[in-house]
């Protein structure tokens, strides 16, 4: 049903809010991240000692890969919520609760690490143990963004309610699928975190199995990538299509896609365990065969949405076999963006099956390679559709038009190159051998010596990411220097389907086939590889506190 | 719009073959390599307590380095510790199959040595072995590769690959590293 105006009530101010606390943790966390590659480099840092180093990675994580996100997905929810489904938010008060929360949270975390006392990476692989303060902040954050999911999943349920037997828009289905995975994602890392860390912290327990600690947190660790990648996914689907100047190709492959995510994300991270003891062959495979599957959903989009952009291409023009890709509108932020979020997911997805790919992992696992893959998937793209998603959705929310898109266009060149120049090193050297992790290595080496030069390489990679995040944020400031047009509408967003569907049957507009389906992949993927820690007597490893006044 | 909602299917459902075709693909290669080939992870799992490790069993001191058994398998025992390697260099003979067995009495570490796929996590708990044939000779680098505290980036051991004429057990039937 198209309509030319959509409201914006509780949301603008709560996505408003969000996004600005998310994007300043990055703006923090990228200078961080610059300067630890500095600190890797042949070339000498100021600051660096293992204390400083080692707290600025937990830093740096943290407000990458739970601050940013969380922050992002949340008020990106609340902003679809409304505009989507046409009508306010259900209890924003609630909402607003949990962005409390989740502040409280992130700076609880961040204020023990800069005491150099949480010196544990954002992984914090137990038996080293932070102050209690790092686990309970990060509890926070994700107790939040709970809240968040119960919100979403209550929205989608009073329009159902309202509006019987029409399809659940794309946008918000995916938004609640996203919710749905998170729930079933964080369940193996808050159990750590309830049972084992947080014991260990509190003095309340010595020691631990560690083995069954590195399962659960495995739970959380691949699923966690979708919930981040998801709302580069909604844009792709649901925003890039009209942005191009056309329709989505299929709305049901949409469907299917978020579906396939929902399912195939959570059994799966053993493949992060892959050079780990305690798991089985059998168990690694079996989960390397899901893994693979979860290239599917992935590859689906691709078709898809290419399809839809062809679509597009002809529609203003474009002839011939690859004549339509002349004719998109480049110059359209979010279509530039999505251009460059694909190459970057093809590099990356090229990566990720490599380390995937079982035995093979032995070549790359804790190498930079594997620093790489992330940073393309997750920095490339993952952020760069945040940075599209904000430009697309801001007028909106300040209630004034971008000032310039020639900025906008040359931030995220400006991104996609930086991130081009730091992690193709990344890949060379891990291939070579460079280990992950460390605050300096030895360059009178001569094996390390001969990296010095890629490691440089990679360092002017990052320095152009942080002025491509610096740019970002003027431009969001900018806006502000614009008159304020109408508040709280925005125009036509969303994209119709080339054939929009009437109906659609009901495993496609809602979770609860497909959460029990989880459950039984769940169990089968996981029910042994857990329950074998709780068999026999397993060995406990004393707990080691990072926290000790020295 | 011109095309049809079964066309649109139609291609769909094409495409969903190729990829599901090279997922196939994928897998299949990777079966052939871990039955054909035997390229596995490491994945004994093998129990042993870290509390006690050093004071009893193979991972006492006197055990660890590389020995040859008597029926000539070469096996290295190392010991990861905050922040350290026991010993931090060991000798191996290039060409020939050896067994590195790896077990930490504190936190998690991990291994690798440079230029090859010898790669481990070594966690509290259990032991971690990998097989391999060293091919070129020379002094690798087998730095610890997993965040142990905050001594982890001074971490390192050397293993030192040497023709198999040079490597010469003793009477007990232990290469070390300073008995050259």
């Amino acid at each position: 049903m198209p309509r030319a105006r959509w409201p914006v009530t509780h949301a603008r101010n709560l996505t408003f809010a969000h996004l600005w606390f998310g994007f300043i943790a990055f703006g923090a966390a990228l200078v961080l991240g610059v300067w630890q590659m500095w600190s890797r480099s042949p070339l000498p840092a100021p600051f660096v000692t293992s204390s400083t180093y080692f707290s600025s990675v937990t830093a740096h994580g943290t407000a990458m890969a739970y601050v940013l996100p969380v922050f992002l997905i949340m008020g990106f929810g609340y902003f679809v919520a409304e505009t989507s489904l046409g009508r306010p938010l259900p209890a924003p008060r609630w909402a607003w609760s949990a962005f409390a929360l989740g502040v409280a949270g992130a700076l609880m975390a961040t204020l023990t690490i800069f005491s150099g006392r949480a010196a544990v990476l954002f992984t914090f692989y137990p038996p080293l143990t932070a102050s209690v303060f790092f686990y309970v902040g990060l509890v926070l954050v994700v107790a939040a963004s709970w809240i968040w999911c119960v919100l979403m999943m209550v929205a989608m349920a009073q329009w159902k309610q309202a509006n019987p037997g029409r399809p659940v828009p794309l946008a918000m289905f995916a938004t609640v699928a996203n919710a749905v995975m998170w729930l079933w994602t964080t369940v193996g890392v808050a159990a750590e975190l309830v049972f084992q860390v947080i014991p260990a912290a509190l003095g309340l327990k010595a020691q631990l199995d560690v083995g069954l600690s590195r399962t659960l947190f495995s739970w959380t660790l691949h699923a966690i990538v979708y919930f981040w990648l998801i709302p580069s996914y909604i844009a792709f689907y649901t925003m890039l299509p009209r942005a191009a100047g056309g329709r989505l190709y299929s709305d049901t492959m949409g469907r299917l896609t978020f579906i396939l995510f929902l399912i195939y994300s959570l059994p799966v991270g053993l493949h992060h365990l892959l050079m780990d003891p305690e798991q089985s062959n059998a168990f690694k495979f079996l989960q390397v065969a899901l893994t693979a599957l979860v290239s599917v959903p992935t590859l689906l989009t691709v078709f898809t949405i290419g399809a839809s952009l062809e679509i597009a291409g002809r529609l203003r023009g474009g002839r011939g076999l690859f004549g339509w890709i002349r004719a998109l509108p480049w110059e359209r932020p979010l279509v530039l963006a999505t251009g460059l979020a694909f190459v970057m997911l093809g590099f990356g997805g090229f990566g990720g099956l490599i380390n995937m790919s079982y035995g093979m992992n032995a070549m790359v696992h804790n190498t930079s390679w594997v620093t790489a893959h992330f940073h393309l998937i997750f920095g490339g793209t993952v952020v760069i559709m945040y940075f599209a998603i904000a430009y697309a959705i801001w007028p909106a929310v300040s209630g004034r038009a971008a000032p310039s898109l020639k900025a906008q266009r040359v931030q995220l060149w400006l991104w996609f190159a930086g991130m081009m120049v730091m992690t193709l090193p990344w890949h060379y050297l891990g291939l070579l051998g460079q280990w992950r992790r460390v605050a300096t290595f030895n360059y009178a080496d001569p094996t390390i010596a001969a990296w010095g030069p890629w490691v440089v390489v990679s360092l002017v990679g990052g320095v152009i990411l942080l002025a491509s995040g610096v740019l970002f944020l003027l431009n969001l400031l900018q806006f502000n220097v614009q008159r304020e047009m109408h508040a709280g509408v925005v125009g036509e967003l969303y994209a119709m389907a080339v054939h929009p569907p009437a109906r659609v049957p009901a495993a496609l507009n809602g979770f609860r086939l497909w959460n029990t389906l989880v459950l039984v992949l769940m169990i089968l993927a996981y029910g042994y590889p857990i329950a074998q820690f709780f068999v026999g007597n397993p060995p406990q490893a004393l707990v080691h506190r990072v926290d000790e006044r020295r | 719009m011109a095309i049809s909602e079964e066309a649109i299917v139609r291609s769909e459902l094409r495409w969903a073959a190729i990829a599901i075709g090279v997922v196939s693909v994928i897998m299949l290669a990777l079966i052939y390599a871990g039955l054909v080939h035997h390229i596995n992870p490491p994945s004994n799992i093998e129990r042993i307590d870290p509390k006690t490790l050093h004071l009893g069993g193979e991972f006492t001191e006197a055990n660890l380095g590389t020995r040859v058994s008597a029926d000539g398998q070469v096996t290295s025992r190392i010991v990861a510790t905050q922040f350290t390697f026991q010993p931090r260099c060991i000798v191996l003979p290039a060409n020939r199959r050896v067994t590195l067995r790896f077990a930490t009495p504190d936190v998690i570490h991990g291994i690798l040595v440079s230029g090859t796929n010898v790669n481990t996590m070594i966690v509290p708990g259990y032991v971690s072995q990998v097989h391999t044939e060293f091919t070129r000779t020379g002094e690798l680098l087998m730095p610890c590769h997993e965040y142990c505290g905050l001594g982890h980036s001074e971490m390192s051991a050397v293993v030192r690959i040497v023709p198999s004429e040079e490597f010469k057990p003793d009477a007990e039937g232990k290469v070390a590293c300073d008995a050259r």
